[in-house]
């Protein structure tokens, strides 16, 4: 990366940017950076992928049904499980 | 979880051991306790024990529940609690590993990064099964502390504050460890998808 220091600044606030909880100077100062700097752009929006990916596969998992029914026997409510 | 909220359990009702309202807060509630507990532990097994234990202990523990966090995330708090108890039973030697209290927000500790687009790779790749198993497996590359943070915050969709009272952490901790985990995390996805995309630029 080119201009390291000022990379490094910016990707110890990466994460409040793509969280949209920067204040608005950081941001503009981080945003201006950015337009000059291809290697923190890419950065960037790898980590908004990454967590993008994260939140559309593993947010959707649920548990087996098998796994539900034990549950409910287990705690004794399995007259008031919907199937 | 968040929207479910908006049909509110009857808490007293919770409190008093009430059998139908007991039981819509386990369907509510239990597919994302069990997400947590299987990417805290990596194991279907471990992660059913995890669930009815988080549960056991919640339905005893409800008639002294003050509220001072959501249900949901007091919830969450108990099946992390149990999670890192049994991680620490399993695996005692690794428990406590270097980045586990180092809350620093030294960006030098990050050794390096991998600078490769593959943003541009078809959705149908990030969705594919497997990419699935390549983000269990890196998620279980993280520390336990690390993991935590991650789940709650980028699976479960807590907020900062939510994640910091389920951990019983400061939110200044919640947000460097999540900057820490989003980066691995983001290292090690770049490392596979930086050689799928080789691969495919090869073939042609």
């Amino acid at each position: 990366m080119d201009n390291k220091q000022h990379c490094k600044e910016l990707l110890s606030s990466i994460s409040e940017y793509i969280d949209g909880s920067l204040n608005e100077q950081l941001c503009a100062e981080l945003e201006s950076h950015l337009n000059g700097c291809d290697n923190c752009r890419v950065v960037v929006n790898t980590l908004k992928k990454t967590i993008e990916i994260y939140h559309d596969q593993v947010s959707q998992d649920t548990a087996p049904q098998d796994v539900k029914d034990r549950l409910f026997v287990k705690l004794n409510l399995d007259d008031y499980m919907k199937k | 979880m968040t929207e479910q909220e908006i049909d509110s359990l009857n808490l007293s009702a919770l409190k008093q051991g009430n059998h139908s309202e007991l039981a819509r807060m386990v369907t509510r509630y239990s597919d994302s306790i069990y997400r947590v507990a299987l990417g805290m532990l990596n194991n279907p097994s471990d992660a059913e024990d995890i669930l009815q234990e988080t549960f056991i202990k919640a339905i005893r523990a409800l008639p002294t529940f003050e509220g001072r966090s959501s249900l949901s995330t007091w919830l969450y708090r108990i099946a992390v609690n149990e999670s890192l108890m049994l991680i620490r039973k399993q695996k005692p030697e690794v428990a406590v590993s270097d980045d586990e209290f180092n809350d620093s927000n030294d960006i030098d500790s990050f050794p390096s990064f991998q600078i490769q687009d593959w943003c541009c790779l078809p959705e149908k790749d990030f969705m594919s099964t497997e990419t699935k198993s390549i983000l269990d497996q890196s998620i279980q590359k993280l520390s336990a502390n690390l993991r935590s943070v991650f789940i709650l915050r980028d699976i479960e969709g807590l907020s900062i504050q939510e994640t910091a009272e389920a951990l019983g952490i400061t939110e200044t901790n919640v947000k460097t460890r999540l900057l820490r985990a989003r980066l691995k995390l983001r290292e090690e996805l770049s490392d596979y998808f930086g050689e799928y995309l080789n691969k495919e630029n090869q073939n042609g």
